[in-house]
């Protein structure tokens, strides 16, 4: 690592500002007399919140957010004394514990209670039991059901959009208008998903940058910051749009000085394994988890986590003159709605694009939408491409379930078969 | 000079030594058990494969004469075995004064010198019996610790004695063990050596007088020839050599350590390497046809592919769950009041397996108790529990790819007999009959050895 | 007419058969026939039959499975039944199937259809994806449109179009069927010592495996039976056992509850069986052939963990189901590590606690095997309620 003071790119002090705002609006609504929408990152649809001029409170990354402020462990032991068994989801906990220790937020303001629950029922069975467990904690907010059909049949049929535009037209859109008072405005949607496309442009591009050896950004622990604006509301803004042109412009700039990617430590000198990872990282030991890669030399040039909030890789992009098609056919094609065919093939795509040494399994012990066959993805990789692969276990945000050494001692045994294939190959 | 390597296995249960020399081979083995003091447990594997290196390089270099001269190795092996004994005599004798120190500082006076006499008397029965265990039972090759040689016969001691003494001797033990076990001694090879001899001169010269009064309570064996007055002329011959293996310079040109305590060992990050590339590497150079190794250790289990050169192409770790490893294995002991190297035997004597549904280390005592309640037999609860043990193994092997031909077994639990022959058992079952399985006598120091063998070739690299 | 004992006896063998064998021997009857595999919780069977097909139910493989390959495949936070299920895939106990349905009952299930298609399993696989939307032009016409792909598999292997006619006849058997159940369920509900817990769920699982029109029989003499007065009551409270929906309790477990002071009164082991609650009409003129499955699927479904439950909340559908059984307590068995049943559990919980309903909770998996500490913590509840009361 280089000694030199690690300088905030210009990029991040936005994202900053970007997120402050937010949560000052958030803290406003009272004043302000907006109204707030609970919702999920996979299936993200907050252009259409935004449409409405609402707010979006999205509880999983509250429950991240905790998790990484050290503060998850107590709220998931506080939603365990409610009845919540030790085995189900610690998203779920936290936020609930969160939720019963009055909602504080990371920047230490109450997040505002909603307005409205919006079940985008994307890639994620919990998500259903979530919000049918805050509908008892807010009995009187109503609740808009949006089912996303799975991609089970490895496409999107036009029975499944369909299905999706009638439930926006019927259920979403009539709940929005009667919380916000607003009526439905088609052309303020096409102009704000006008701005996503270009934003997904972007996003694509910044996230292809990985094809370059050394790789200017590790898209995994950096990536998770760099989805950041459009996992948290910001799809379809200006702000987002000026925020991933110059993300963009700052990563072109590290490509052509040839640099390596920026660790919490600085810029990473020497890139020695390029990886692919499967699965959410931990948050409540980040840090500890990605100096875990950096300090070997590894770099992250494609994770599935930061496809989470969108899958962009195989051209599809929102097309404002079909709005609500759009919303539709981008909730359908957020990854974990993906069947495991079309995972196996995603994260082939991007071991070969990207030049990946290695493929890795973060398995985390909550989510069963992305964990339960990954052992099968892991095989259909190892078998397709024969290309080493490891495996990890840890948890979102309980720190019960992240063991370091156990960590470290499987990672540094990948890494050095990696090493010693690598040294036999050049030999 | 001639060049040798090191290899340590700091595992969580054992840490083990092995020493090799330019062609790979091992020369010097070493083991004792992993204690809190990591650091001593390391240093007295390593002193006991270097001591064990001497007798390889005198038996090597005396090869022609041996095959000429079969009593010459019998006699080598003898001089070990005396050799072995009286390190740990010098232990003995340590825990002799520490139990003293423990009673003078645990007990009241009325109590204290009960407790000392029975003691006294224990050390004093033990000792002897333990010493003939060594010169005439070989007992130093069976990979014994001196915690377990000593509690094993200081427990039957105890059990004769009265019972309401029993929790206050057994405290004196406890207080006692763990601080002789974490002493450091290095001895004096040329001196020991050559005390080893003189303790052996006595064993023959007592085997000598029995021969001539024609006492049959004793086996002969092959030491028949060595009696034949021979002993004394044998030693005349060997001296020079003794003396050369003593006195030569046993360079460890380059070491590295291994195991699950690896990051703990003072060594350079460069000569630290993962225990699979060592377990696999080490698996591979004994049975070079190797293509899957499992490895059950204390802590983790492994199920491991190799390559024709024995470099690693996939592995895979248990997951949290630590059940399926040896520490499972240990904490059944515990639940059964039995010592871990009784486990394998009385599992095999069971007519049937009961099936044993936790495999969760923490429920399984539930279950076992349970169990006995309903009557059923220990030996058939140890069967299934043996069984649910290796079928864990084998979804990790199914899940790293299955096994491929030749299959080898490494690591301390390869040592237990049912674990043996229920991994056998199912292997040919999934894999079919064909599959050649592999257990070496070493599977123990796989680990070690791919170390040590590392460590050679990154000084030739 | 059999004797009950025998009967039973039958049943028993039947629904543990992990080789399918009844299946089979429908199946090479005809060349036209297709065996389709379904997971819990529910599927419409009519269509299938309609179809000149056999639905046959893929509950794991319970304590009657060694799991090894099927370890390998899932993690150790992982439920039970996908593990049996992938064994038994493995082993080739389902080579005779043509199909595999996946009911959406959460991702473990449906990352497993998945992996079927992955395996190349049967002719096809087919992940269902019910409704979270309950209006009829919304929810349920992607509903028939889901259905319609899988009759659409069927027909690629044995070309028998599904008529509105062969339809109402297998909608008039399956309707007889639940009746059947629902009598058996009530009758006991009156006469709970009439036949065991265990007994109802070897004659409900048994029917997973054969033809409905072989169970409708076995069913009738069922009902023949336990009108009659037989057995002796016990001093036992009227308990409902909820969620072991999908991963099946061992029978040891379902036997103990009863050894133990309870009689299992209403439960949702096999819920799928039972799962419309009122019969499903005739095909009416005029409608798409899958109008009334449909109808049925979204107004007379009962509850479950895998249904969104907007307008109805499940505690209300649980305390409803109280006072219709009549029942004194509600244990909460729930395999371990599953979600749906899990995540609902506080909510059931709250509402006991409201309105005064003893309860207790505990885990299981498909193949735990001693029940000593399930047993103490049951006959103490069974106890504490009688002394209560």
């Amino acid at each position: 690592m280089s000694k030199e003071v690690v300088s905030k790119e210009k990029s991040m002090i936005i994202q900053k500002e970007m997120i402050a705002s937010l949560s000052k609006e958030l803290s406003n609504v009272k004043k302000t007399g907006k109204k707030v929408v609970y919702t999920f990152v996979p299936g993200n649809i907050s252009e259409l919140i935004r449409a409405f001029d609402m707010l979006p409170v999205y509880p999983e990354i509250n429950a991240l957010q905790s998790g990484m402020r050290k503060k998850s462990e107590k709220f998931i032991r506080d939603a365990e004394k409610m009845g919540h068994s030790e085995d189900v989801c610690t998203y779920v906990k936290c936020d609930v514990g969160m939720m019963i220790n009055g909602n504080v937020g990371s920047g230490g303001d109450v997040v505002p209670p909603p307005d409205l629950l919006l079940l985008s029922y994307t890639g994620c069975f919990t998500f259903m039991k979530w919000f049918e467990t805050l509908k008892r904690l807010y009995p009187e907010v109503p609740v808009a059901m949006l089912h996303t059909p799975y991609q089970a049949g490895h496409k999107i049929t036009p029975e499944m959009t369909d299905y999706m535009v009638k439930q926006l037209k019927t259920e979403v859109i009539p709940k929005m208008e009667k919380v916000s008072g607003n009526k439905y405005d088609e052309n303020k949607l096409k102009e704000i998903l006008r701005k996503t496309s270009i934003t997904e442009d972007l996003i694509m591009k910044i996230f292809d940058t990985t094809k370059n050896i050394p790789s200017p950004i590790d898209a995994y622990f950096a990536g998770v910051y760099y989805i950041g604006p459009i996992n948290n509301g910001f799809r379809g803004t200006q702000e987002a749009v000026d925020y991933y042109q110059m993300l963009y412009k700052e990563i072109l700039e590290r490509v052509e000085k040839g640099l390596g990617p920026i660790t919490p430590e600085g810029v990473m000198e020497e890139e020695k394994f390029r990886l692919v990872i499967e699965g959410p990282p931990n948050w409540t030991h980040f840090r500890e988890f990605w100096k875990l890669f950096y300090d070997l030399g590894a770099v992250i040039v494609a994770s599935s986590y930061t496809k989470v909030g969108g899958v962009y890789d195989n051209g599809f992009r929102v097309d404002p003159e079909k709005p609500l098609e759009s919303l539709a056919n981008y909730c359908m094609n957020c990854y974990t709605n993906l069947n495991l065919e079309q995972r196996v093939e995603l994260l082939s795509d991007c071991i070969t694009k990207y030049h990946a040494d290695g493929f890795m399994v973060n398995s985390i012990k909550s989510c069963n939408s992305f964990s339960a066959g990954q052992l099968m993805i892991m095989r259909q990789l190892e078998e397709k491409l024969e290309i080493p692969v490891g495996f990890i276990e840890s948890d979102l945000v309980d720190p019960r379930y992240f063991s370091y050494s156990n960590i470290k001692n499987r990672l540094e045994s990948f890494f050095q078969m990696l090493e010693q294939r690598k040294l036999y190959s050049d030999k | 000079m001639k060049k040798y390597y090191l290899g340590i296995d700091l595992g969580s249960t054992t840490s083990k030594a092995i020493i090799i020399d330019e062609e790979d081979k091992i020369i010097g083995r070493g083991i004792t058990n992993t204690r809190a003091n990591y650091m001593v447990a390391t240093e007295i594997a390593r002193f006991e494969a270097i001591y064990n290196a001497r007798f390889s390089i005198l038996k090597m270099k005396l090869e022609n004469e041996i095959k000429s001269n079969p009593t010459y190795e019998k006699y080598i092996s003898d001089v070990e075995s005396a050799f072995q004994y009286l390190q740990f005599k010098h232990k003995l004798e340590k825990l002799r004064i520490k139990f003293m120190d423990t009673i003078a500082t645990t007990f009241s006076d009325d109590k204290r010198e009960v407790i000392k006499k029975i003691v006294e008397g224990i050390v004093n029965t033990i000792g002897p019996e333990i010493r003939d265990a060594y010169l005439f039972s070989n007992l130093g090759s069976k990979n014994q610790f001196f915690r377990d040689i000593v509690s094993e016969r200081y427990n039957a001691e105890i059990k004769k004695s009265e019972s309401d003494l029993f929790d206050p001797l057994m405290l004196v033990y406890d207080k006692s063990i763990t601080s002789v076990e974490n002493e450091l001694t290095e001895f004096d090879f040329k001196e020991l050596i050559f005390q080893s001899i003189e303790l052996m001169n006595e064993k023959y010269a007592k085997l000598d007088e029995a021969l001539a009064a024609n006492d049959s309570s004793i086996k002969f064996d092959t030491e028949i020839n060595l009696l034949q007055g021979n002993y004394k002329k044998i030693y005349n011959s060997l001296k020079d050599h003794l003396e050369f293996v003593a006195n030569m310079d046993l360079h460890i040109t380059n070491m590295v350590g291994t195991g699950y305590g690896r990051a703990l060992l003072p060594f350079p990050e460069k000569s630290i390497k993962s225990e699979i590339l060592c377990h696999a590497f080490g698996a591979h150079a004994i049975f070079p046809n190797t293509r899957t190794v499992l490895d059950i250790g204390g802590q983790d289990t492994k199920a491991i592919q190799v390559d024709s050169h024995g470099l690693v192409t996939s592995f895979h770790m248990n997951d949290r769950c630590a059940a399926g490893c040896g520490r499972y294995l240990g904490y059944i002991a515990d639940e059964f009041s039995i010592s871990l190297n009784e486990l394998g035997p009385l599992a095999m004597e069971a007519k049937k397996e009961v099936n044993i549904c936790s495999t969760c280390t923490v429920f399984a005592g539930a279950e076992i108790r349970e169990l006995l309640n309903v009557g059923e037999k220990r030996s058939d609860i140890l069967a299934g529990l043996h069984r649910s043990i290796v079928m864990r193994a084998m979804s990790l092997l199914a899940r790293s790819g299955g096994v491929k031909n030749e299959f080898t077994f490494t690591g301390g639990v390869a040592r237990n007999q049912a674990v043996l022959k229920y991994v056998s058992e199912l292997v040919y079952k999934n894999y079919g009959n064909d599959i050649t399985i592999n257990i070496g006598t070493d599977s123990i120091f796989m680990g070690a050895l791919g170390g040590a063998m590392f460590a050679r070739r990154s000084m030739t690299n | 007419m059999e004797a009950l004992k025998d009967i039973l006896a039958t049943c028993e063998e039947i629904a543990f058969d992990l080789n399918f064998t009844r299946a089979k021997e429908w199946k090479s009857q005809d060349d036209n026939r297709v065996i389709v595999g379904y997971m819990p919780i529910y599927f419409p069977r009519e269509i299938i039959h309609a179809a000149n097909g056999m639905t046959v139910g893929i509950l794991g493989g319970g304590d009657r499975k060694m799991i090894i390959k099927g370890d390998a495949y899932y993690q150790s936070y992982i439920c039970h039944i996908p593990r049996s299920i992938m064994e038994l895939a493995l082993d080739g106990h389902f080579d005779s199937f043509d199909g595999f349905i996946f009911p959406s009952i959460c991702d473990v299930i449906r990352n497993l259809s998945g992996t079927f298609q992955i395996l190349g399993k049967g002719k096809f696989v087919k992940y269902m994806d019910y409704p979270q939307n309950f209006v009829a032009n919304i929810g349920g016409e992607f509903y028939e449109n889901e259905l319609q792909n899988v009759l659409d598999e069927v027909y690629k292997i044995n070309h028998v179009k599904v008529t509105p006619e062969k339809l109402n006849h297998s909608i008039k058997l399956f309707n007889k069927n639940r009746e059947l159940l629902r009598k058996i369920y009530d009758i006991r509900q009156e006469f709970p010592w009439r036949l065991t817990a265990a007994d109802v769920y070897h004659i409900v699982r048994a029917g997973y495996m054969i033809p409905v029109e072989e169970h409708n029989q076995i069913l009738e003499d069922v009902v023949y039976h336990i009108s009659q007065d037989i057995n002796e009551p016990l001093d036992n409270i009227r308990v409902v056992v909820m969620g072991a929906f999908c991963e099946q309790p061992p029978v040891g477990l379902i036997k103990t509850i009863e050894l133990a002071g309870c009689y299992v009164v209403e439960d949702d082991f096999l819920l799928g069986a039972r799962w419309i609650q009122k019969d499903i009409q005739e095909i009416k003129a005029g409608g798409t052939l899958l109008s009334s499955i449909s109808y049925a699927f979204l107004n007379n479904s009962t509850y479950s963990s895998s249904l969104y439950d907007a307008e109805d909340p499940k505690e209300r559908r649980l305390l409803e189901l109280i006072k219709t059984r009549k029942v004194d307590g509600i244990i909460f068995a729930a395999p371990s590590f599953c979600d749906p049943a899990l995540l609902d559990h506080p909510i059931l919980q709250k509402a006991c606690e409201v309105n005064n309903v003893r309860y207790i909770s505990f885990l299981f998996s498909e193949n735990t095997g001693q029940f000593k500490v399930i047993k103490e913590q049951i006959g103490t509840f069974s106890d504490s309620i009688k002394l209560w009361e």
